[in-house]
């Protein structure tokens, strides 16, 4: 594959996925107004209920709506991860997933392209949000705007690399809204995207304790946390790192002609 | 055209190819060759394989068994080289309807490598070609069925291929857009271009220089489209066809 091919194709596909964005006037909207509700709303109604104690990264007292920042950061990424996906299964219902396919280079490159694409969307309204919080007086060291980049960057790889391979077993479209409940939501609350993970093993959820500690969203946060604060998660950000190239590989297996989705979903003429 | 074969043998080669979905055989052992500047037509009824045999010619399907060899480059084990020389236009329309004819096919011209002045005047030529200049910057949703199939064909114009894959192209067109892309495709053969272009209609295996039939996975006779008439003592290729159909469908 020659490097001068490559970069074209990947200027195809992400400028293919800018164009879609911004035809969709509503989804940065939506991307940011999500999140703002958690912060304005939920975090106005429970920062009395919920006290934060010290613990790291942070090195004194911070306010609730500080402490759920890189939850919602995580469920920008999250829900942009199956937005990607639901793209995906679209793309193929529209013929266009075939036509990618059918380009002349490495199918593992091609889906390469399509996260990458999907995770530069991530990157931005993730960054968007960001700059909407500190309106509402989210105090965040600047510096850790900068620290939060490469982790930022691996969460939504990750998380876009899961949505792909979401879109390799739901086939149809009717089908997504049920599968990205099933996905989202607890992927979501089983995090310490709300509440620190201490505080379910303190209140006896120990089975949950315990699942929200395997959950790979939750570890995504927590990288994201620890660099907001110019801090590196090191066992977080592997994990992360471990579940992108597992997610991903499996992704390629379910694209591959000889045992996967194509193979499934098809059927003699 | 750029001539990347890695032997002057045919466009396409098809050597018993097989494919089955689990208990039912869709393709069972099909030998078929294209050569260059030649138009031929795959001529089938629905459910006789056809489009399982473009999936496999595009790579989106693996065969179970036989060899696919594209300008000399076998698809299963270079599937990139092989692909790098095809042309296709699918029987699904496969256009993002929401991106201008010319970014349409600017997204295809970069995903085969072409960018920059290069690609916008194969773009130019392909959309001329087709008459379709005018129409460049609409949006593809605002443009007739007809209209659409050929932004389909100029799009797989763009990276000059040596071979073009046509299934069932026509789905859907009315008689006279029908007549203008079969005439269109028919017209790829002078630059020495290979047409495999798979249909169930008559009249359009009728133009072709050689006429395949394939049948319930099988191949059941190929030759010109005079020579299938002659062989089977019909009126015509129609009549050649329904009568070898019928005979190999147990009825």
């Amino acid at each position: 594959m020659k490097l001068q091919h490559a970069m074209l194709a990947l200027q195809a596909v992400t400028s293919r996925e800018i164009s879609k964005f911004l035809r969709q006037g509503g989804r940065l909207a939506s991307a940011l107004v999500r999140p703002l509700l958690w912060l304005v709303v939920f975090a106005a109604g429970f920062r009395n209920v919920f006290g934060v104690s010290i613990i790291p990264p942070y090195e004194t007292y911070i306010p609730y709506q500080v402490y759920i920042v890189p939850g919602l950061l995580g469920m920008v990424l999250l829900f942009n991860g199956m937005q990607s996906s639901l793209a995906m299964v679209y793309d193929r219902e529209m013929g266009m997933m075939r036509l990618l396919l059918t380009a002349p280079l490495p199918r593992s490159f091609l889906l390469f392209a399509k996260l990458l694409a999907g995770t530069l969307l991530s990157v931005l309204q993730a960054y968007a949000f960001l700059a909407v919080a500190v309106l509402f007086d989210v105090d965040l060291p600047w510096s850790g705007w900068i620290y939060a980049f490469p982790a930022i960057v691996l969460a939504g790889l990750m998380l876009g690399a899961l949505g792909l391979l979401l879109s390799v077993h739901v086939r149809q479209l009717e089908n997504f809204a049920g599968t990205m409940n099933f996905v989202i939501f607890p992927m979501f609350f089983l995090s310490p995207a709300l509440y620190p993970l201490w505080k379910l093993e303190e209140s006896g959820a120990t089975v949950i304790h315990l699942i929200a500690r395997w959950n790979p969203f939750t570890h995504a946060i927590e990288t994201i946390r620890f660099a907001l604060y110019g801090q590196l998660a090191m066992s977080s950000a592997g994990i992360v790192l471990a579940c992108l190239a597992l997610f991903f590989f499996l992704a390629i297996r379910g694209y591959d002609p000889q045992r996967g989705l194509l193979q499934r979903g098809g059927k003699p003429d | 055209m750029p001539d990347n074969r890695v032997n002057p043998g045919p466009l396409l080669d098809l050597r018993d190819v097989r494919k089955s979905y689990g208990a039912r055989v869709a393709l069972d052992g099909i030998n078929l060759s294209v050569a260059a500047g030649e138009f031929v037509a795959l001529l089938g009824p629905n459910g006789a394989g056809k489009t399982t045999l473009f999936q496999l010619l595009t790579g989106l399907f693996n065969a179970d068994a036989g060899n696919l060899q594209v300008c000399g480059h076998d698809i299963g084990r270079n599937p990139v080289a092989a692909l790098a020389q095809i042309g296709v236009v699918f029987q699904q329309m496969t256009l993002d309807m929401d991106l201008t004819v010319e970014a349409n096919l600017r997204f295809h011209a970069r995903l085969h490598g072409l960018g920059g002045q290069h690609a916008r005047m194969r773009i130019e030529d392909a959309l001329q070609r087709l008459g379709l200049s005018p129409r460049a910057g609409d949006p593809v949703r605002e443009l007739s069925g007809g209209n659409r199939r050929k932004v389909e064909l100029a799009r797989a114009l763009v990276h000059e291929p040596a071979l073009f894959l046509m299934d069932e192209a026509t789905v859907g067109l009315d008689p006279a857009a029908r007549r203008q892309l079969l005439d269109e495709v028919l017209g790829l053969r002078s630059r020495g271009a290979g047409v495999l272009w798979a249909t169930h209609l008559i009249e359009e295996a009728e133009s072709a220089d050689r006429v395949v039939i394939l049948h319930l996975g099988k191949v059941l006779a190929q030759g010109s489209p005079q020579e299938l008439t002659r062989q089977l003592g019909s009126a015509s290729l129609a009549d050649a066809f329904l009568r070898m159909t019928r005979a190999n469908s147990g009825g």
